[in-house]
């Protein structure tokens, strides 16, 4: 799947967490909302520790700078959240994910996507598509798939942790 | 109704005629002798016929013809409903549902079923013959009171021509029977500058020439009958005044002749009568027909109205959109302190929660109607396992939402399943043991405060504890010699690929089955118990929520996060008397007038930062039979609570049943009661293990 979208090249929504530029696909981006009150998820880790509203629709929120063991600062100005759908096994979720701050919708061209490079990189190569570049600056292209699935499994596994048989 | 494909409406009438079928086959096998289940099949097949063919279903309603014709001599009383014919006609009963799915399916099938099902019919006509003399003196049966053929007065409701009746179509079946003479009988045909272009103002008189059974001229107006006015005389009736009775074949009917005066023949209501008392006594139940068919298919039709499902389940998120809209106004209304909006917003909160009852209702559906496909089950496999078994049913009225219900179908056939296959001995080793030779199995259905408790009760061998747990070390779920309680030790049997049964059953003991129990009710947010006693039989409990859209809730606040509880788990609320505040560990409980009640902190359970409040609230709630204290900071109120399920990325959390929005948009966990007692308890555990490991 990676390999057809990298000849393909890339509709993205450009996005920055902490300092570093991420690429999400645009044509999943359903809207990007002005930060809403978010409901605390007691036990369920902090990548997906939150609830919003959504239009009537309780939607999770997503934190990919847990995945790649960010700093977390407190949401400020510029902090916006981009509502998601995510195709996961076929079946569409809606996520929320947090964003430091937004800011356009680009077109990475094919020929600029290189591979994630074995070393070098500080976060895990796995949550990696790939490195698009823009103008001078590299952009992050996380693997929305892998990373939702990799947190999920963890959440569920500390879930049945937790489902105590009685 | 017009956008739907006629074929859907066929095949959704259909599979209710066929459940109502297959319940008089069943009930016919225990009452044999019961008429009016043998009309109630007849009468389900017979509309199945019409309808297939008028949808165009031609396979389905040509193999339900010779199905009729087979089982014609059940109800002429000439053949008896033993379990043969029973489970022949149950054989064509699952073919006419195939044929519904698939009309191309193998023709020799069907043609070995209606074979095996005309045996069955035809072998036991001459043990029957003796001991029911007058069917014997009868012959052919209605058919030989009537040599001659029949006249048949009609006419038509007026507005059956709006309703789509076409008076040619009846009069051209009429013709297919025979010669017809048929007579407008144009009397009632106003003056043109008052007639009704749809309106129907003819009667006809039809002169039937041709032998053929009453049964077959009242099978024309079938779909009709129950409006209109139908009078049918046997030939030899108009002629029985004026001469000599022409045949010594019908002398019953005769009697009968002087008192029908012509000008009352087209009133059905008294001819019928009539007739049946007349008639000998095989004949009653077709002439009786026409007066039971008419009630009950009447009342059905003004009663109930069909709706996609997708339809209700949209009016079911519009009325939980208006009620967080409601919620809303409230919250506004409140601040605003205007009598008048608080006015409006109380009778629009009033309004609102009785629109969600109604709507709610729409979806609850009785188990009774889940209860019954399993009459079959319970029917074949005892047949084929040569056990003997009384199914008993009960609570079969017990409401449940229809998407529960049709999620529990799976689920339920496999435990009966397993209850018949491993739970409930052979008769001989019943007989060993002292039991009585047929076993018994239990499908109940209760509520129980926000729950429905469904069991499945057999007084079979009880699960083998022993076999249980090799088979457990055998798969490697537990190590060897490994202490488990018995009830870890019953859970065993819903691991993935575990299954004691020696041999394996084209049945069960495939080790596939029970873990996908497990897994179907826990995703209906459910729970499932065993209780097992050897020798006596097991108990299986299903607890399941009542409904998964709206429930009534009490919201709590636990630090800053607000949270809500479903209102009919809840039992009272009480304050945190001071004393037991401190960190009561070890001793967790608190005097409700005289009983004990442990309590869980929610500040503990979930993690919360900051400081409690001063006085905290206990809410006792009530989980399985234990009741249990929820410490929180503060109680808000009630609300109506639209249940938002959690998306997967959550689905793990067993602690919360779901998410709600709140009047001011805010997301508001609901608490899943008895999970997250059981979550609490195992925090307690590893924080009392803890303690021992650090003071060890």
């Amino acid at each position: 799947m990676s390999d057809s979208q990298e000849t393909k090249g890339m509709h993205a929504l450009t996005i920055r967490l902490q300092d570093e530029m991420f690429a999400l696909e645009a044509t999943n981006v359903r809207e990007i909302l002005d930060p809403v009150p978010i409901t605390r998820v007691p036990n369920a880790g902090d990548f997906v520790g939150g609830l919003i509203n959504v239009r009537g629709s309780v939607v999770p929120l997503a934190d990919l700078r847990v995945s790649f063991g960010m700093d977390r600062p407190p949401p400020d100005a510029d902090t916006r959240i981009v509502v998601m759908e995510i195709d996961l096994d076929g079946e569409p979720l809606v996520a929320g994910i947090l964003a430091d701050k937004v800011y356009d919708v680009t077109d990475i061209t094919a020929a600029s996507i290189e591979d994630a490079p074995r070393v070098g990189m500080r976060w895990p190569a796995e949550f990696v598509r790939g490195i698009g570049r823009r103008d001078n600056d590299f952009v992050i292209i996380p693997d929305m798939n892998r990373i939702i699935r990799a947190e999920g499994d963890r959440n569920s596994s500390l879930a049945s942790n937790e489902r105590t048989d009685r | 109704m017009s956008d739907l494909d006629p074929a859907e409406v066929f095949r959704q009438e259909a599979a209710d005629l066929i459940e109502t079928l297959e319940q008089a086959l069943l009930d016919l096998e225990k009452r044999p002798d019961d008429s009016e289940l043998v009309g109630l099949a007849f009468r389900a097949l017979h509309t199945l016929k019409g309808s297939g063919a008028m949808f165009g279903f031609n396979a389905v309603s040509e193999f339900i013809h010779e199905f009729e014709t087979a089982f014609d001599r059940v109800r002429k009383g000439e053949a008896v409903a033993d379990r043969r014919l029973i489970a022949a006609a149950l054989d064509a009963r699952d073919h006419v549902a195939q044929l519904i799915d698939d009309p191309d399916v193998d023709p020799a099938r069907g043609a070995a079923i209606l074979a095996a099902l005309k045996v069955a019919v035809s072998g036991e006509a001459p043990v029957i013959a003796p001991s029911r003399p007058d069917a014997a003196v009868d012959g052919a049966g209605p058919g030989g009171v009537a040599p001659a053929g029949w006249h048949v007065r009609f006419r038509l409701p007026a507005d059956a021509l709006t309703l789509g009746t076409n008076p040619l179509l009846l009069l051209d079946e009429l013709r297919e029977l025979g010669p017809c003479e048929i007579v407008a009988n144009v009397d009632d045909v106003p003056p043109l500058d008052r007639i009704e272009p749809e309106q129907c103002y003819l009667a006809w008189d039809v002169t039937l020439r041709a032998e053929v059974p009453q049964e077959a001229v009242d099978d024309v107006f079938l779909f009709v009958r129950d409006d209109m006015d139908l009078a049918i005389q046997p030939l030899a009736l108009e002629t029985a005044e004026a001469q000599q009775p022409a045949t010594s074949k019908s002398p019953a009917t005769h009697p009968a002749a002087p008192a029908l005066a012509p000008d009352r023949r087209n009133e059905i209501a008294q001819v019928g009568p009539l007739q049946a008392a007349a008639l000998p006594s095989a004949e009653r139940a077709p002439a009786g027909k026409p007066a039971e068919r008419a009630s009950p298919a009447r009342v059905e039709r003004n009663a109930t109205l069909r709706v996609p499902a997708e339809r209700l389940d949209e009016l079911m998120d519009r009325v939980g959109e208006l009620v967080i809209a409601q919620a809303r106004l409230s919250q506004l209304a409140e601040a605003i302190h205007d009598p008048a909006l608080v006015n409006v917003a109380e009778e629009i909160e009033r309004l609102t929660a009785s629109l969600r009852d109604t709507t709610m209702g729409t979806r609850m559906v009785p188990i009774g109607s889940l209860f019954g496909r399993f009459r079959r089950l319970v029917h074949d496999l005892s047949e084929d396992l040569g056990k003997s078994i009384n199914f008993v049913t009960e609570g079969e009225d017990t409401e449940l939402d229809k998407t529960v219900i049709e999620q529990l179908a799976d689920p339920l056939v496999h435990l009966i399943r397993n209850s018949i296959d491993h739970g409930i001995e052979n008769p001989d080793r019943r007989a060993e043991t002292g039991k009585s030779a047929a076993g018994t199995l239990r499908l109940a259905a209760s509520h129980r405060g926000a729950e429905v408790a469904i069991t499945i009760s057999d007084d079979g061998a009880g699960l083998n504890g022993e076999r249980i747990r090799r088979r457990a070390e055998e798969a490697g779920l537990i190590a060897p010699g490994q202490p488990v309680s018995e009830a870890e030790l019953n859970r065993m049997i819903f691991q993935p690929g575990f299954s004691t049964a020696a041999q394996v059953t084209s049945l069960s003991g495939r080790g596939v089955g029970m873990d996908v129990v497990k897994r179907t009710i826990d995703g209906l947010r459910g729970s499932i118990d065993v209780d097992t006693r050897p020798g006596k039989g097991t108990t299986m409990t299903l607890r399941l929520p009542l409904t998964l859209a709206i429930i009534d809730g009490l919201l709590v606040r636990v630090g800053e996060d607000r949270y809500t509880i479903p209102l009919a788990a809840v039992e009272e609320c009480l304050e945190l008397p001071v004393g037991v505040d401190g960190d009561a560990r070890g001793r967790s409980f608190l005097n409700v007038r005289g009983e004990l009640v442990p309590f869980l902190k929610l500040r503990q359970v979930f993690d919360t930062q900051g400081n409690p409040d001063p006085f905290q609230k206990v809410v006792v709630v009530a989980s399985d039979s234990m009741r249990v204290g929820l410490v929180v900071d503060q109680i808000i109120g009630n609300n109506q609570t639209v249940i938002k399920q959690l998306s997967r990325l959550h689905s793990g959390l067993k602690t919360f049943s779901g998410a709600t929005i709140l009047g001011d948009g805010t997301v508001a966990l609901i608490l899943d009661v008895m999970h997250l007692v059981a979550f609490g308890q195992k925090l307690e555990e590893r924080r009392r293990a803890e303690t021992l490991g650090r003071a060890a």
